[in-house]
């Protein structure tokens, strides 16, 4: 056996990978997200998306969404660290199976072609609570929300009819019914 | 209308009303208008450094040794920047530091003006919390909550950045609040039930061992005396992290020693072979647990920290206490009293068989080393400064490497806050500011700095300050030319490729110590050992002693790259049994 170098110790389990997402109440002050997002890139966790907007102007309270992947010892550990931070009131997470959560992307698809092509990326968007915000005609500005990987496969569909600008939000979070976290 | 005060009055208002007697700091540009306020205070003394690291090493010597948060003053850029190290240094070690900072003016921020950095951007890592104050008015609140921050819930550093400008501004000085809730960042809350559980897990085992750590002495002197009626009262085997050292008394039966890396065979094996594993106040640092799939794997673990982002971050326990240590053992030892009084003594029954066992363990007197009547060995070096010093009450620090270890290992310490070790970082240079610290909050105690001639050398200007203010520190430098601990670790796994591990043009400390203007002493052969350290004791201002010792020596015993406890590579006569694979090892 060759002598480990090192006086590490090296994982020798790679535990299962969750896909959570992370709600974060924290007061709305200059750094306080570059405190969050250092928190991840400082302990390697990995961001996959990133909302955030303040939600109470006159308690200066801002909204804070996070999609990750982790073990679920990481997860746990995301959660412990973030709560440590002085600016963060109170964190939520989900599993993003989690059927009494709804979560919401939005995008921004421009699509450039003629009249036939238009109407197939709106027949296309149905679904997706489509709203056109521009249109000419040579091109089209439509607007959907829905999840993740459904915008991924209707930006993959797209790409044919004459998708040529996508722009998305990431991921945002509200709980279903009339339960509030706290 | 109350009267308005500038910025830099506010300063010091706050620290009175904080009860601040030492500010540990070097002057500069940014931040001359609280140092032109400093004459007006008479009850705050400014110790100043030659290095801005220094002050913040020094800050947290003081702090570590009075259980008192250190104060810091630094101007803007460098001196921001050259703190840096001793900010993470006081964060990875728990320790409760406020340092303030100078900022170029408001209007110049972000104009790379003259002596500006990012102090908020740079230090947002290596704080608990830091604030750049951009108005006046926030000033107080601010400076109040930093120490609020810095000593409440787990310990540790913070920072409040102040531009020229607010310092010269003017308003109105709120004084801090006396509040009782806590933003919910502070945490014990523990139940009755998580106590009756623990009982119940302290009442069911067999081969039980507590572990303690820096949360003991965190905690305060109360925390370390209930620690000690606890463990006598169930009379379990009890061991210590670095950092937890003092805790309870290092001469007593019951103490089997420090863990870890380079701890004893009798707490190494019992960690790996306990049925119960009481974690009181340490987070499962690497060098303490060795390989992590192999770490105590019969046990049932049980969890007491006061940072919940500690529990089964490393390990996964089986009983989490969230809560202060001193008031968990608190309740522990309520809930003990209150049985039947068979408890106690089923107990010790109970766990006879372990105590042989350990005592089987302790035969092989793992930290024993050949002596030598020809050079100084450094473990004997330690051994008799102990037995010189040991009837004084003394402090210790020390800098990074093996005499750090040495000094862990034979140094016994009877009381907290005597033993002041960077642990976390591991910060070389860390010892001699320290001890200054240290020598501030307790101006009539031996403080001696262990240091080794390569660390010692990082920090070496402090010895200015301690001529200045006429600190008596005694640094005693373990002197073996050589990084040791990189020497051993190139020996051991780098196949003795000695790559720059060797210290050529070493000054000669004892006409170093003259010109500072200090006494400086050599030690080279082992018989005039003693008279040297009794001379080093008895002077009465500062000392640096050159102790030459031999070479080659390395750090036993110790668990070599990668291995659970129970391999451990015991010393020089110990390279054929170290063959044997765990399991044989395990049953000597």
């Amino acid at each position: 056996m060759a002598k480990a170098k090192s006086a590490y110790s090296i994982p020798t389990k790679v535990g299962r990978l969750d896909t959570h997402i992370f709600v974060i109440w924290v007061d709305n002050e200059s750094g306080v997200l570059a405190r969050v997002v250092g928190l991840f890139s400082g302990r390697g966790y990995n961001i996959e998306s990133l909302a955030v907007a303040e939600v109470d102007a006159t308690k200066k309270i801002s909204r804070i969404t996070i999609v990750t992947t982790g073990t679920p010892q990481v997860i746990d550990q995301i959660k412990l660290q973030l709560k440590k931070l002085v600016p963060v009131h109170k964190v939520a997470d989900f599993k993003r199976e989690d059927k009494k959560v709804i979560f919401k992307e939005m995008a921004l698809l421009k699509v450039v072609g003629n009249k036939k092509k238009i109407e197939k990326t709106l027949k296309a968007c149905k679904s997706f609570n489509p709203v056109i915000l521009d249109k000419t005609k040579q091109s089209v500005v439509i607007q959907i929300t829905a999840l993740r990987r459904e915008i991924d496969k209707m930006s993959k569909k797209l790409k044919s009819f004459g998708l040529t600008s996508t722009s998305r939000t990431g991921a945002i979070a509200m709980t279903r019914g009339a339960e509030v976290f706290k | 209308m109350s009267k308005l005060y500038s910025g830099a009055e506010i300063v010091f208002k706050c620290l009175e009303d904080q009860d601040v007697k030492f500010i540990f700091g070097y002057p500069g540009g940014a931040v001359l208008p609280i140092y032109d306020e400093l004459k007006n205070h008479s009850t705050i003394k400014h110790i100043l450094v030659r290095h801005e690291q220094g002050a913040g090493h020094a800050a947290e010597g003081y702090a570590r040794s009075s259980g008192k948060p250190g104060v810091v003053l630094v101007t803007s850029g460098p001196g921001a920047t050259n703190v840096v190290t001793a900010l993470t240094d006081a964060y990875m070690d728990s320790v409760p530091l406020v340092c303030i900072s100078g900022q170029v003016p408001t209007h110049l921020i972000g104009t790379d003006a003259f002596q500006e950095c990012d102090t908020t951007g740079i230090t947002r890592p290596c704080t608990k919390h830091n604030w750049l104050v951009k108005d006046i008015k926030d000033l107080s609140k601010v400076l109040h909550e930093a120490f609020k921050v810095a000593t409440t819930g787990r310990p540790g550093p913070v920072l409040v950045d102040i531009p020229k400008d607010i310092q010269f501004a003017k308003t109105n000085y709120s004084k801090p609040k006396k509040e009782k809730k806590l933003n919910g960042k502070i945490n014990n809350m523990f139940t009755q039930n998580e106590i009756d559980k623990f009982i119940d897990l302290i009442s069911k085992t067999k081969k039980p061992i507590i572990y303690t750590g820096g949360g003991v002495i965190n905690s305060g002197p109360k925390a370390s005396e209930n620690l000690r009626e606890f463990v006598r009262l169930l009379g379990f085997p009890i061991t210590s992290t670095l950092q937890g050292l003092g805790a309870f008394p290092g001469d007593d039966n019951q103490f089997i020693g420090m863990l870890g890396m380079h701890g004893t065979y009798e707490a190494n094996n019992a960690m790996h072979d306990c049925d119960l594993l009481i974690n009181i106040g340490a987070r499962f640092d690497d060098r303490i647990t060795g390989k992590i799939d192999e770490f105590s794997p019969k046990s049932k673990k049980i969890h007491v920290d006061i940072d919940p982002s500690s529990i089964n971050k490393i390990i996964k326990v089986d009983l989490a206490i969230v809560g202060d240590v001193n008031e968990v053992i608190n309740a522990a030892i309520k809930k003990i009293e209150k049985k039947q009084n068979g408890f106690k003594n089923s107990n010790k029954q109970r766990i006879s068989k372990w105590w042989e066992q350990i005592q089987k363990w302790r035969t092989k007197n793992s930290l024993g080393f050949v002596n030598s009547n020809k050079t100084i060995k450094p473990q004997h070096a330690v051994q008799r400064l102990y037995e010189l010093t040991k009837k004084q009450d003394t402090f210790i620090t020390t800098e990074v490497g093996q005499h750090q270890m040495w000094a862990a290992q034979h140094y016994k310490f009877n009381k907290p806050n005597r033993w002041m070790t960077s642990g976390g970082l591991g910060t070389m240079g860390y010892g001699l500011p320290a001890a200054v610290g240290v020598q501030i909050a307790h101006p009539d105690k031996l403080v001696i700095d262990i240091a080794g001639e390569a660390s010692v050398l990082m920090t070496m200007q402090e010895m200015s300050t301690a001529v200045q203010y006429n600190l008596p520190i005694k640094i005693f430098i373990l002197n073996n030319q050589y990084m040791g601990m990189v020497r051993q670790w190139q020996e051991l796994l780098h196949e003795k490729n000695y790559s720059e591990s060797y210290s050529e043009a070493l000054p000669d400390f004892v006409k170093l110590a003259e010109a500072y203007g200090c006494k400086g002493l050599k030690a080279e052969n082992p018989d005039e050992l003693d008279i040297k350290i009794k001379e080093m004791v008895d002077h009465k201002g500062p000392v640096i002693f050159d102790c030459h010792v031999d070479p080659n020596e390395n750090c036993f015993p110790m668990i070599p790259s990668g291995k659970p406890h129970n391999q451990m590579i015991l010393g020089p006569n110990d390279k054929d049994e170290n063959k044997i694979t765990g399991k044989g090892k395990a049953l000597v």
